[in-house]
């Protein structure tokens, strides 16, 4: 494994397999390592000795990190100041079975978000800058420290979520945010998934600001928090906030939605634990390489794609961003043709196969497959970034 | 006056074919929807940064994207440019053509699709305005959050070519964070749609890439934005306070305390002034800076986040601090600023910049403006977006005396400059155009510049669309 310590380094080594025209698997810490098509590649090059925070300025809400820094040591300096990335990027060790430290860089890679995604963003909404080597060993930067810039293309979208096939991250600017003086959950037990889509999207109707939005079916309500959520499905929105406007909120939505349900209410403490799990796909992180796909649709119609795929294969599912993600384990086979004509059909979003064996993981393309015109883009695009095909190869084509 | 920007010399076999091109482009829209007589043509010829023009060849406003697929896909053929337009209002002249661009014009495209509260989202064609889509959601309790001060008459394609912000954006993210999906006809007249109704569109954030690529890379004719339910309750508040660094503090520590009001907007003395004597809107005269503090929430929400704001700007020395006690006063207080542009293009021509920096440089990158704008002679009024450090100098000339025309575009691009030594960027929010072309090397490296013109080419090989636009004609890769 080649792991500089320097950028100067890092394009050094980049530039020379660039000559040689000789491919290279990027990775950050590896947590997330077996994601995306098989690899081929001569050497492995990662960023884990490119570490540091090198400048964070609590006021201004804005880090700039070295691009192998430990996710933690992030997320420590964060909360002494009482701020945190409010994207919530997800753990992926739980769902892939890996060890290792998640490094800033490769969170950004993935552009991983969680739960607050679909009101606070996602990773790549908060990313303001980045250096990276392309590949041909060019140490460009994109992007800039400050929340507003406009200036000339926003190449930082481009690098957020390219797995490392479009550049490889030596550092990244990103903004952070408060984190919530406190958060509660309201418990709606025992909705059909149906009924539970028309529950969340009133609550998002309101000006009460649920930034968590998520249903769990009675077939996984029992594996979050210990067992504790009531008994049956579990459709729980979250509130976060100052003491008092929480507890106002609270009061609203739960009368908001009285009728529907038996009503629970979660403390500030279940309320992380909860939301963390959500996250982190827990209950799917059972040391199995079931396959366990990530779907993005309309929250209005993941329901039914799920629906229909409970007639036809062994699943289990729930839902997050209003119904808009489905976190999705199968029981046997991975059901890539049958899911994905399903989104199709019911008016576009897009199927990721986060974790399967290596047999199905060989035959089937992780990511949902682009429009014949889109691909080409993507292909020149990515061309004009690594234009021998050294990053990653394969990985996301 | 005398014209500093150069522009890429137009292409006379382009030129020489005028009448043919005009006869083919007939056959490709709709009757009416072509524009050749050199009157009608005027009105193109430049958009807000009105010290250039140039007369298109000719301007297409199609109706369907299947018609500005064939527009594009025969300019494409025959290598003609093409200038997408929306309403015309960017301050960057990100819109105005050269004499050989065929000008595309989406203000025609105005029938707002599809409205879906369940997913939350609207689907627009691109010559909609942005308020219309506020407009049309309002009743029902939403709203669509960027507003650009242009609101009113900017246009959502516009919107998305130059990543367009506001006042509200400290809050809400700008154009880029609240895009779900386009709808985009490539330079060769392929149709390809970006994203949806989902949220993270598949593949490659092409969706990221496009917006605020300022016409360069496509043209969008459709577009799928989030909707936000309505805050139970805003209200805006003033605060005067004696020195524009007092202000500029206060912004930095409100922030660094963490508190994220919805918006937070500065105005100088003049800026005061100027807006005050055309919108009556109660602003203090008294005062040498203004900051309109607006929070939102429950009732219990606002007064708590007011008292905590109040508290730090009593710690920079706050002179005034006014509540609004109405909607109508809190309608009037958003009115003056918004109308700043408009207010002070009433008493003197001005070019307005449009510079980012760190909040903690707001009061240093204040006071060496105005060293600035001292050294040339001029005046300048200050209004901008505090909380997110996009700061605006109205730079005010005369546009009849080429001297002082050229001292203010010589003192905007100093202050330009400033900001980017400061540790910011050369805009927020109105783009580069071909205003801030020729700094972009203060910014970026020509290696940076270069990788980005290469990803620009993978879109467009032959440079067609927008051609002389964000990168200097300089060193072009």
């Amino acid at each position: 494994m080649l792991t500089p310590s320097t950028e100067t380094e890092a394009a050094e080594l980049i530039r020379d397999h660039a000559t040689r025209k000789t491919p290279l698997q990027i990775r950050g810490g590896g947590t997330r390592s077996g994601f995306g098509n098989a690899v081929s590649a001569d050497a492995v090059l990662s960023s884990t000795a490119i570490t540091g925070i090198i400048e964070y300025n609590p006021a201004e809400m804005v880090m700039t990190a070295r691009a192998g820094t430990p996710v933690a040591e992030i997320e420590a300096a964060l909360a002494e100041n009482g701020q945190g990335m409010a994207f919530e990027p997800m753990d992926h060790r739980g769902a892939m079975g890996t060890s290792g430290t998640p490094t800033i860089g490769g969170l950004f890679a993935v552009n991983s978000s969680g739960p607050r995604r679909f009101t606070a963003g996602a990773a790549r909404d908060h990313l303001l800058g980045v250096r990276f080597v392309n590949g041909a060993g060019d140490v460009v930067k994109a992007g800039g420290k400050v929340m507003k810039n406009v200036t000339g293309l926003d190449l930082v979208k481009l690098l957020a979520g390219s797995y490392g096939t479009m550049g490889f991250l030596t550092q990244v600017t990103f903004k952070v945010l408060p984190v919530p003086k406190t958060a509660a959950t309201i418990v709606i037990s025992g909705l059909e998934d149906e009924n539970a889509m028309k529950a969340l999207a009133a609550a998002l109707s309101l000006s009460v600001e649920v930034s968590g939005a998520a249903h769990l079916p009675e077939s996984v309500r029992g594996r979050f928090i210990g067992g504790k959520l009531p008994e049956g499905a579990a459709t729980v929105m979250r509130l976060e906030g100052l003491e008092a406007s929480v507890a106002v909120r609270a009061e609203k939505l739960m009368s908001a939605m009285a009728g529907l349900g038996p009503i629970n209410r979660l403390d500030a403490d279940d309320t992380k634990a909860l939301w963390t799990e959500i996250r982190d796909v827990t209950p799917y992180g059972d040391g199995t390489a079931r396959p366990l796909w990530r779907v993005s649709m309309p929250p209005s119609e993941a329901w039914k794609l799920v629906a229909g795929l409970r007639l036809r294969a062994g699943i289990d599912a729930y839902y997050d961003w209003q119904g808009g993600l489905v976190w999705m384990r199968m029981e046997a086979d991975h059901e890539a043709d049958v899911l994905r004509h399903g989104i199709r059909s019911l008016g576009g979003g897009h199927a990721t196969l986060v974790r399967a064996a290596p047999e199905i993981r060989a035959k089937v393309p992780t990511f949902e497959p682009l429009s014949p015109a889109v691909a080409l883009l993507s292909g020149r695009v990515r061309a004009k970034l690594d234009p021998h095909g050294i990053f990653n190869p394969g990985l996301m084509a | 006056m005398t014209e500093a920007i150069a522009f890429l010399p137009p292409r006379q076999a382009v030129l020489s074919r005028r009448a043919e091109i005009l006869d083919d482009l007939k056959e490709l829209v709709p009757a009416g929807r072509l524009v050749e007589e050199r009157n009608a043509l005027v009105p193109f010829e430049t958009d807000g940064f009105i010290a250039y023009r140039r007369r298109p060849l000719a301007v297409v406003l199609p109706e369907t994207t299947a018609q500005v697929a064939a527009v594009m896909k025969y300019c494409h053929r025959y290598g003609i440019p093409v200038v997408p337009r929306g309403a015309g209002t960017s301050l960057s002249g990100g819109a105005i053509p050269q004499e050989d661009a065929v000008v595309l014009g989406l203000s025609a495209m105005t029938r707002i699709i599809e409205v879906d509260y369940a997913n939350r989202c609207a689907t627009v064609q691109a010559g909609v305005t942005n308020l219309a889509i506020s407009d049309a959601v309002g009743a029902d309790g939403y709203f669509y959050a960027p507003d650009p001060s242009s609101q009113l008459a900017c246009t959502i394609g516009g919107n998305i070519a130059m990543n367009s912000g506001g006042a509200h954006c400290l809050k809400y993210g700008v154009t880029t964070n609240n895009l779900l999906g386009v709808k985009m006809v490539l330079v060769d007249g392929t149709v390809v749609d970006l994203g949806g109704k989902h949220l993270d569109a598949e593949g490659y954030d092409l969706l990221g890439l496009v917006c605020g690529s300022e016409g360069q890379l496509g043209i969008v004719t459709e577009a799928t934005v989030r909707l936000l339910a309505k805050p139970e309750g805003a209200r805006p508040v003033l605060f005067g306070f004696d020195s524009a660094e007092d202000a500029g503090s206060c912004v930095a520590d409100v922030i660094g305390a963490g508190i994220i009001p919805v918006a937070i907007e500065f105005m100088d003395k003049p800026a005061i002034e100027i807006c005050e004597a055309f919108a009556k809107a109660g602003y203090p005269l008294d005062v040498e800076a203004l900051l309109i503090v607006e929070v939102e929430g429950s009732e219990a929400e606002m007064d708590a986040m007011l008292a905590a704001i109040v508290e730090i700007a009593k710690r920079h020395g706050v002179k005034i601090v006014r509540e609004s006690q109405s909607a109508n006063e809190a309608a009037l207080i958003w009115k003056g600023r918004k109308s700043a542009f408009g207010a002070t293009g009433r008493i003197a021509d001005y070019i307005c910049m449009d510079g980012t920096v760190p909040l903690s440089q707001l009061a240093y990158v204040l006071r060496k403006t105005s060293e600035i704008i001292d050294r040339y002679g001029l005046r300048v009024a200050n209004v901008f977006h505090a909380g997110d450090g996009n700061m605006h100098p109205l730079i005010l000339y005369n546009i009849n005396d080429p001297e002082d025309a050229a001292k203010a575009e010589a003192a905007g691009m100093e202050i330009l400059k400033l900001c980017v030594d400061a540790g910011g960027c050369l805009t927020g929010e109105h783009g580069v155009g071909i205003e801030k072309r020729d700094l972009m090397l203060h910014q970026f490296t020509q290696v940076d510049l270069d990788q980005q013109m290469a990803v620009r080419s993978a879109f467009d090989a032959d440079w067609i669309l927008n051609p002389s636009k964000v990168f200097p004609l300089e060193g072009r890769g």
